[in-house]
């Protein structure tokens, strides 16, 4: 029961572009065609579910204050974790460069119409920020970690593939030049924002 | 390109939030008020010429497979530095941006940067670069920040403004909504249409 409270929650209401307006860049810049924001999605989903549980264990048995008692009970008293930042960009950083390897190995269509945001994906907010919610929140097991990543990951893939579907059809609308592309963007997202506001103050 | 362009691009045609749409997280998490707006364009500035400089005097050694990870080291060490001056000098508004301060790591513009221009440019052209970056960014922060403390909270630089006018007296009313991260958004919308109906150019078909 509690997997599913925290897999609707993260999903819907601390969806992390609609509630949190994180991993804002690339969601602007690739959400042009469902497909490849699609891409992008369970890219950054799949990197959301890899480095949260990881950054978990790390969290948990290395970085966290006393954590490093199984090692020995003479570290009881070490706090670890002003090096937690460092670490968690370390290990999302190694990750998406093993995704982006994979990515250009199997799929070069993907890899050229993600370009530069591909490598991007390790300072995307929302991958960072899922490893520091996942501390602050302090959830209890590996599971609870898991579920949430996943939910986080498949939140912000609604979000984008939202977005792109609107664009795609925005392009038979009749928008002033210059607020066309980027521009009507922001404003749209705005708007969703607004009504994903409404989620607010849930409690499941 | 010249190196004058290098400095002078990024404010009108290849402004990094309004053309390159990089780095709009931080421009919509810090701007409900001037001062920490002001603080965060400078701590990105410094940090964004300084790795470019730094990741184009190594281009030559950084191995194509790794230089993720080896940009995120500089990157964060130039992070931790400023964290830690900003804590020794203003502590007050380091306090106020704490996680902000954190969050340069992960902003995309630092990154877009290295991976665009550092890596195969020599090292005074990325320096210039850098900087004009980091100053196209802080221009729209400041200017977020001045509409939305002004019309949002009456004030400015925590002077109050409005109350000073005398307007409240006369039945003006803050708009609640500037506050809200979702009017940022609409704001930067607004400013990409004035920006783009001035250069045609960069319009969208």
């Amino acid at each position: 029961m509690e997997y599913i409270n925290i897999f609707i929650k993260s999903i819907f209401v601390d969806n992390m572009i609609f509630a949190f307006f994180l991993g804002m860049c690339s969601y602007l810049a690739v959400s042009k065609t469902v497909k490849t924001s699609a891409g992008l999605g369970i890219a950054v989903t799949f990197v959301l579910l890899i480095t949260v549980p990881i950054n978990f264990l790390l969290n948990r048995y290395f970085l966290a204050p006393g954590a490093m008692a199984w090692i020995s009970p003479s570290l009881a008293d070490v706090d670890l974790s002003f090096l937690s930042l460092i670490m968690f960009i370390a290990v999302i950083a190694a990750i998406v460069q093993m995704v982006e390897m994979v990515v250009e190995k199997f799929s070069p269509s993907l890899y050229n119409s993600l370009g530069i945001f591909l490598p991007l994906i390790a300072v995307n907010c929302a991958v960072m920020s899922g490893s520091l919610f996942m501390q602050e929140r302090g959830y209890q097991n590996i599971g609870e970690a898991t579920v949430f990543a996943l939910g986080s990951g498949i939140g912000w893939f609604l979000a984008i593939v939202a977005i792109a579907a609107i664009r795609e059809k925005l392009r038979y609308s009749h928008i002033p030049p210059a607020l066309r592309g980027v521009g009507i963007t922001f404003i749209i997202t705005g708007l969703m924002g607004m009504a994903f506001m409404s989620f607010m103050g849930f409690k499941l | 390109m010249k190196n004058t362009d290098l400095i002078k691009l990024p404010f009108s045609k290849n402004n990094p939030i309004l053309v390159q749409v990089l780095g709009v997280c931080s421009c919509l998490a810090v701007t409900a008020q001037l001062k920490p707006a002001v603080v965060m364009a400078v701590s990105v500035t410094v940090v964004v010429a300084l790795s470019n400089l730094i990741i184009s005097l190594m281009r030559g050694t950084i191995p194509p497979r790794i230089r993720i990870i080896v940009q995120l080291v500089v990157v964060s060490t130039l992070v931790v530095l400023v964290d830690q001056v900003l804590k020794a000098y203003m502590y007050d508004v380091s306090k106020q941006l704490s996680v902000f301060v954190g969050l340069i790591i992960t902003n995309c513009i630092v990154m877009g940067r290295l991976e665009a221009f550092a890596m195969v440019q020599k090292p005074w052209p990325s320096l210039l670069d850098g900087l004009g970056n980091g100053l196209g960014y802080s221009v729209i922060l400041i200017v977020l920040g001045f509409v939305r403390e002004l019309f949002g909270s009456g004030t400015l630089w925590g002077y109050p403004v409005m109350e000073k006018l005398g307007l409240y007296n006369i039945g003006y009313e803050n708009n609640g909504l500037m506050i809200m991260p979702p009017m940022a958004l609409i704001l930067v919308g607004l400013i990409i249409w004035w920006h783009r109906s001035r250069n045609k150019d960069l319009v969208e078909q």
